[in-house]
């Protein structure tokens, strides 16, 4: 069973701290297909926090396909983030390389390049959930 | 909400029950030995032509330490009610913030005083009642030796109407609680509040529950008499004649024009008594007992009161003594309505003020 | 929507003084509310008019669609845990339990059995001798084992130490989650209160300065930083709630309807507790402001 902490200073909303820990447990194989997410009281009694950012992370996640909430029974682990992301990494990487080159040449400095890269990273992440 | 009441009076009451028990066992082993020396000492001394008093007095000597302590929990049992049950019952309640607690489960404000004060008064008055009674009790050998239990001071201190008293000090307690919001000031209020009222009632309002019966005697020349000098004149008084168990309420001495003695027929009929004519030697007071004059002032005084008695009788009005279980009834009543009144007044306050 | 609190130019007096004024606040049901303000604004008057402790001096309110207090029943909807907690110091827990039991027909004792076991309350321990985090935990049980629809609780963490705190919030969310509850609590540590509710009251000077839900609060308001600039400059839809400005720069804090398209700004998010100073230190400005105008006039 997953354990959720919460980062206060990290500046991600809560439930989606939730949902990218969910994420990144499926990726280190901490999770698998048919597990069983924590209930939304036992979340709640852990981290003191509302009940609603929890149904809020699990809805997230059931639209994303990667859970399934069954009623009077649970939440359980459907999907699998698996394949898609390893095999990607390689000319996601360049790609990357190819646009901080580029950056540089315009005339950007370090911090600059970092704070487009966030902007553009969080509104993009916004409009995803829209 | 009775059995949480019942919780929150718990020690309070079995301290109570624990006292009345304890003064129980005490009254009950030494009861029955009065009653034989009243029974027997006594009858013997009677028997035998001794005087009044001396026949009396080893009724009146026994146990009379024991008669001290009896006399005193009746008369200060109802006041301690008032103010260590009474008092904290609300002010309690307010000063620890408990009330917050309370008033916020479902029962409503109304309902959790009425319990509160049901129980608790109900308990004053069982305790002051049965306390009273056994008292009453252990004391009618002496009552009927003393014979002046309608008396101001004896009254309140017999039969069943201390549970009234008792009620009233719960009452009156409980309601300054409730005004001040705090124990303490609320006791001390309580406690000044009680003696008034109990003052108040024996001397100025029991006397005229029904109306008195005034009756003439022929005066007395051997009984007590006083003569003074007030600032109004001269005061001729004597004892009231032997009226056993009744309350007096007045007594006066007249003429059968019903003029009390002027001042020149005690100037003529007294010349050598100290007081009447001339400044008076010392200050003379008090209805027992002769004047204390050196010499042959007490044959003028006698000889003064010679002339009192043969012109002038004694007007009494009092309380017959048949009436002594009437008025407790009624002095019952009356410390009963204040009490309902005085609930009367917390429950509207509770409900409508405390917001 | 139905309203779990409805207060319509609600106010209380003492004497000449108003502990609060020209109330507006219109509470939905099924949140979580935090109510925030600095010591003395209001926010204990509120909450004891809301559960019928006082009667209001002027306007109305509404709880749960009826007036507070009404009659015993309406007492059974709402759950109180007044300020510092009060319980009776001489009775044990066992006792208040029974006491709940007694005083509440919906009460639900096995329930209150079962909290008490889990946070290892010795039922024989009398509640003065319990440290300040156990009783206000056995307030908490006394109050929710009546299963009331509404749990309104006056700063019940204010002097509890941090771990003591954190099992409290732990054991209301708890509760929360199990079923349809609302609950408002009062608070001045805006810490705890981002963790827990979901809708915010700032009440400052005895009035509402702004009432939302936090996620609404969060995305509407925003610091724009930028070259000196008057507040009056900026476009309708954009309420300056809190503004500073340099010889050369201006920062202000703002209520937005929408997406701030001026590129002279640099827009940042802003984390409840920089929102609730805002409104706090603006009506602190206007208290400020009207001071001073009564100096002159």
């Amino acid at each position: 069973m997953i354990e959720f902490h919460l980062d206060s200073r990290s500046g991600v909303s809560p439930y989606l701290q939730i949902v990218q820990q969910v994420r990144q447990a499926l990726r280190l194989g901490l999770l698998r297909q048919g597990d069983q997410l924590p209930t939304v009281k036992e979340v709640v009694g852990q981290l003191a926090i509302n009940p609603n950012t929890v149904l809020k992370a699990y809805r997230e996640l059931e639209h994303e396909g990667l859970a399934s909430a069954r009623p009077g029974v649970g939440t359980f682990i459907t999907g699998s983030l698996g394949g898609q992301s390893l095999a990607a990494h390689g000319p996601l990487r360049q790609a990357l390389q190819r646009w901080i080159v580029k950056a540089r040449r315009a005339g950007l400095d370090d911090e600059s390049i970092e704070a487009l890269f966030r902007d553009s990273f969080r509104s993009a992440a916004e409009e995803d959930i829209a | 909400m009775i059995a949480f009441s019942w919780r929150q009076f718990r020690t309070q009451g079995l301290i109570g029950a624990a006292g009345l028990v304890l003064l129980g066992l005490i009254l009950l082993l030494t009861g029955p030995n009065l009653v034989h020396v009243y029974d027997t000492a006594l009858a013997q001394c009677r028997a035998s032509g001794g005087s009044a008093s001396a026949c009396n007095n080893p009724v009146i000597s026994t146990d009379s330490k024991l008669q001290v302590l009896v006399l005193a929990l009746v008369l200060i049992v109802p006041v301690l009610i008032g103010m260590f049950w009474g008092a904290p019952l609300v002010a309690r309640e307010l000063e620890t913030g408990t009330f917050r607690l309370a008033w916020t489960q479902s029962v409503s404000r109304l309902r959790w005083l009425a319990v509160k004060l049901g129980l608790v008064g109900l308990a004053s008055a069982a305790v002051a009642g049965l306390l009273s009674l056994m008292a009453t009790w252990w004391f009618s050998p002496i009552d009927k030796v003393n014979a002046n239990r309608f008396g101001a001071a004896a009254f309140g201190v017999h039969g069943f109407v201390p549970a009234a008293y008792a009620l009233f000090a719960f009452a009156l307690g409980a309601t300054t609680g409730l005004l001040f919001r705090r124990t303490l000031p609320a006791m001390a209020v309580t406690l000044v509040g009680y003696i008034v009222a109990r003052f108040v009632v024996a001397y100025s309002v029991r006397p005229h529950f029904m109306a008195p019966v005034t009756k003439a005697f022929t005066l007395n020349p051997n009984a007590g008499w006083g003569i003074t000098d007030s600032g109004s004149g001269i005061q001729v008084s004597t004892d009231p004649p032997d009226l056993s168990n009744a309350l007096i309420v007045s007594n006066t001495i007249v003429n059968k024009k019903g003029q009390t003695p002027s001042a020149s027929f005690l100037h003529t009929a007294c010349p050598g008594v100290p007081g009447v004519s001339g400044p008076p030697p010392s200050p003379v007071g008090g209805h027992t007992g002769a004047v204390p004059a050196p010499g042959g002032g007490q044959q003028a005084f006698q000889q003064c009161v010679n002339a009192v008695s043969a012109r002038f009788h004694q007007v009494v009005t009092y309380q017959p003594a048949s009436r002594f279980w009437t008025f407790q009834t009624y002095e019952t009543l009356l410390f009963v309505l204040v009490s309902l009144a005085l609930a009367g007044l917390c429950a509207w306050w509770v409900c409508h003020r405390l917001s | 929507m139905s309203w779990v609190l409805d207060a319509q130019g609600l106010g209380k007096r003492y004497g000449r003084r108003w502990a609060l004024r020209d109330c507006d606040l219109q509470i939905p049901s099924g949140h979580v509310v935090g109510l925030v303000g600095p010591n003395g604004a209001g926010k204990t008057t509120l909450m004891h008019l809301a559960v019928g402790l006082l009667t209001p001096s002027a306007g109305g309110i509404e709880v749960l669609g009826r007036p507070p207090a009404a009659d015993p029943a309406q007492l059974s909807r709402v759950g109180f845990v007044a300020q510092d907690t009060p319980t009776y110091a001489r009775l044990s827990v066992e006792d208040h339990l029974r006491f709940g039991a007694q005083m509440n027909p919906g009460w639900d004792d096995a329930s209150a059995r079962d909290r008490i076991a889990e946070l290892d309350l010795d039922a024989d321990q009398k509640a003065g001798s319990l440290s300040g985090g156990q009783r206000a935990q056995l307030a908490l049980t006394v109050a929710v084992a009546k299963r009331p629809e509404l749990l309104v609780l006056d700063e019940p963490v204010a002097s509890l130490d941090p771990l003591a705190r954190r099992e409290f919030l732990q054991s209301l969310m708890e509760f929360v989650a199990d079923g349809a509850v609302s609950v408002v609590l009062s608070s001045h540590v805006v810490a705890d209160l981002e963790r827990v509710c979901d809708y915010l009251v700032v009440l400052v000077d005895s009035r509402v300065q702004v009432a939302g839900e936090v996620d609404d609060l969060l995305a509407t308001h925003r610091r724009l930083i930028g070259p000196r600039r008057d507040a009056g400059s900026l476009p309708a839809g954009q309420d300056v709630i809190e503004e500073s400005h340099t010889d050369r720069q201006s920062t202000m804090l703002v209520r937005c309807d929408g997406p701030v398209l001026d590129p002279a700004w640099t827009v940042e998010e802003l984390s409840l507790e920089d929102i609730v100073l805002a409104y706090m230190g603006n009506a602190a400005t206007a208290r400020r402001a009207h001071r001073k105008l009564e100096v002159f006039s």
